[in-house]
């Protein structure tokens, strides 16, 4: 079962060092990780995909939470969420395939970036799922690089009760 | 003043007595600072190693955080050790590091090394200073840290450069910790119910750990198991929490605790955790252990709330409270009506008669166990610490003395740290000059920081040594006996080389050899009354081994027993 933590810390020297390096020790998987600034100056949210198959996602939150620099551990909640990534990719598109490729990907959401003598670069922002399909999309072009930020997050607005749970009940 | 000035003044704002370290390049201009003058005692250990198991012996002896300072590079990385071993037992410590220049780091400069990488791990937190301005704030967090919540190793790395700049010191009251809020409080219906559980119970037993002892919950501890007439079992950590000669006190659990205790855990309906995690060495097979027991478990660490096993019923928060909160319910509940589980108790002292300890004298050699019961014997209702290395000795000692007072046994258990024993009497000496210190040490621990008996006599600090010596590295030995077919692969030692009485004597302190039990009394009793440095060479039986025994990943009900006499366990030629 795959969860993703949304993990608000101070920005110091290390914070980001100690988190990873907890889930090597403890043999925590992580799927993805994004790391990026929020509204508080001094505070970035860090965005983890964690695989609880071998551990209880309450005990990868309790660990985290007691590292000392970390402010606040929330999960994201799938459908209680807004969940969000970026992928950037370069396609190999000869002249001919290149119109049917960036039509395609327009219709996806997808946005043409750069164009080269037998390449493309696209980018689409969405849901994993989506940029999945995308992927998938590209596949039979030729993929020459594929980068993905890893998914970022926030609580639902429209959602009725709290949307994203908080875990770190300490007391 | 300088960072170093600053360093020396935040220790005494944090009434530090005693720091336990060793200078070198980095660290220079803190101990030119200590030159100028300072409150906090320093003792000069030979090994940074020693300066941190000291520091360690400090603070498990007093409560306090205990303080070890080195300088960068290997200085750092010879505190690695310590730091682990604080880190898995649980003892606050705060390490202060030099570290190179801040426009050296980086550079793989002379003596550098990244230490608050290295130990990321195995601290609680650490600190790379960066400005001479922080330090003050940075010391007051760091001993906040060490203390507050779960006890824990600190670091503060401090580049040489800022020891020597200058800057207006102010010890800060608060700390700034926006991320760092442990459990003050305890929710009182958990221990309504948990108090119910209890006293409602056909066969409690209470599992107390070492975080009884961190969280000076000993009195508390004392009030819930009399309050209930509750059996308490204490672990090799825990040791010391409950006076052992106590009418509800039911022995040790575990890989080499007695049989009793394990079959009052393994079988008991109601099992209390308090400041115990259920390590390994406890539990034997996890899926084997305490079947079908409901688990209370009070911790003030949440995420060892069902860690390993799942807990029916949490208690999270500082354990004096909620031990204490716990000991009033369960009096309330007995009040109440609920009935003393006589029947247990009964049962559980029938166990202790049917399967006691045991051992089988000789003619020809002295057995360990007879050491132990000496030295019990000798400092029974004495103010006496008993510190100890890893391996058979630290066993024996476990299952032999009887500790009365909290803090009084002192031993490295998650970690497991051989020659923890020296230098940790010696930090506990620090912190209880009137109590007596024994050391009880294998022939293999001992040679792992006996450069610490220098220490000990040149810093006034003695301690009693008491060496289990039976030629080998004797745990490794029964291991290799009993799971590798008897191949004994690199674990003779010899008793003659070197001459540990000798030994003791070249570093300036006493030795005496014990080869025989006629001998043994008297030159333990003379050892203890010397108030000097001894060292007490006991030639034991090598072919002794540790019983009751629970094989590693074997259900704690599959226990070993000693095989007796007439055994299969054959005595071996040295």
């Amino acid at each position: 079962m795959k969860h993703t933590l949304s993990v608000v810390v101070e920005d110091r020297p290390g914070a980001l060092t100690r988190i990873t390096t907890m889930f090597a020790r403890r043999a925590f998987n992580i799927e993805s990780l994004a790391v990026g600034p929020t509204e508080r100056p001094g505070v970035s949210c860090i965005t983890i995909r964690v695989d609880c198959a071998q551990h209880s996602l309450e005990q990868i939150e309790k660990q985290i939470h007691k590292l000392v620099n970390v402010l606040r551990v929330t999960e994201l909640v799938a459908g209680e969420a807004v969940e969000r990534e970026l992928l950037v990719i370069r396609v190999s598109a000869a002249p001919e395939k290149r119109a049917e490729l960036v039509t395609t990907a327009e219709a996806l959401g997808g946005r043409l970036l750069d164009v080269g003598a037998d390449a493309v670069v696209l980018e689409l922002t969405g849901t994993p799922e989506e940029l999945d399909a995308f992927h998938e999309l590209c596949h039979p072009y030729g993929i020459v690089d594929l980068v993905r930020t890893g998914r970022i997050g926030v609580p639902r607005a429209s959602a009725r009760r709290r949307p994203a749970r908080r875990l770190a009940a300490i007391n | 003043m300088t960072g170093g000035d600053a360093i020396l003044r935040s220790l005494e704002a944090e009434g530090v007595d005693v720091m336990f370290g060793i200078p070198g390049g980095a660290i220079m201009p803190t101990y030119d600072a200590m030159a100028r003058g300072t409150a906090v005692r320093h003792v000069l250990a030979r090994h940074e190693q020693g300066a941190g198991h000291m520091a360690q012996g400090y603070a498990r002896a007093s409560g306090r955080a205990g303080v070890a300072i080195a300088t960068s590079g290997p200085g750092a990385t010879n505190l690695v050790t310590p730091i682990a071993d604080a880190w898995m037992d649980s003892t606050p410590l705060v390490c202060i590091t030099g570290q190179v220049r801040s426009n050296l780091i980086g550079t793989d400069a002379f003596q550098e090394c990244d230490i608050t990488g290295i130990t990321m791990p195995i601290v609680k937190h650490s600190w790379l200073v960066s400005d001479v301005r922080e330090i003050p704030a940075t010391m007051r967090a760091a001993f906040h840290v060490a203390r507050s919540g779960r006890c824990g190793p600190v670091l503060v790395d401090v580049p040489r450069d800022l020891q020597e700049a200058t800057l207006d010191f102010a010890y800060p009251d608060d700390v700034d910790l926006p991320g760092w809020r442990p459990p003050t409080k305890v929710h009182p219906l958990q221990i309504r119910e948990a108090a119910r559980a209890i006293a409602h119970a056909r066969k409690p037993v209470l599992y107390v750990g070492g975080g009884t002892l961190n969280g000076d919950a000993c009195a508390e501890l004392a009030r819930l198991a009399e309050a209930g007439t509750l059996p308490v079992v204490t672990t090799l950590m825990g040791k010391s929490a409950f006076p052992e000669t106590h009418e509800l006190h039911f022995g040790w659990p575990g890989m080499h605790g007695t049989k009793w205790s394990n079959l009052a855990m393994n079988t008991c309906d109601v099992l209390v955790a308090i400041g115990a995690r259920f390590d390994d060495r406890v539990t034997g097979k996890l899926s084997a252990f305490a079947p079908g027991a409901t688990i209370v478990h009070l911790d003030i660490d949440p995420a060892e709330i069902s860690k390993l096993r799942d807990a029916d019923i949490p208690v999270v928060g500082p354990l004096q409270t909620a031990v204490g909160e716990l000991a009033d319910a369960v009096a309330a509940q007995r009040a109440e009506g609920a009935p003393v589980p006589e029947a247990w108790l009964s049962q559980l002292r029938a166990w202790r008669e049917e399967f006691p300890l045991r051992y089988d004298t000789s003619e020809e050699w002295l057995k360990p166990q007879q050491v132990v019961q000496a030295l019990q014997r000798l400092t029974a209702d004495t103010d006496t610490i008993v510190t100890t290395g890893v391996g058979q000795h630290q066993m024996w000692a476990m299952q032999y003395v009887l500790s009365e007072r909290p803090r009084s046994f002192i031993t490295s258990g998650g970690l497991g740290t051989m020659g923890y024993g020296i230098p940790a009497a010696i930090g506990a000496k620090a912190a209880r000059p009137e109590a007596t210190v024994v050391c009880v040490d294998g022939d293999g621990c001992f040679q792992m920081t006996a450069q610490e008996l220098v220490t000990s006599v040149l810093e006034d600090l003695p301690i009693v040594v008491v060496v289990v010596n039976n030629a080998h590295l004797g745990m490794v030995t029964q291991w290799q006996d009993m799971f590798f077919d008897g191949r004994r692969s690199h674990v003779h030692l010899t008793a003659q080389v070197p001459d540990y009485a000798r030994l003791a004597q070249a570093y300036g302190g006493v030795g005496m050899v014990v080869t025989d039990e006629g001998e043994l009394e008297t030159a333990l009793e003379e050892a203890l009354a010397l108030g000097r440095t001894t060292v007490v060479d006991c030639r034991v039986d090598p072919a002794e081994q540790v019983f009751p025994m629970i094989p590693a990943g074997a259900a704690a009900l599959d226990m070993l027993e000693y095989p007796g006499a007439d055994t299969t366990v054959e005595a071996r030629a040295l």
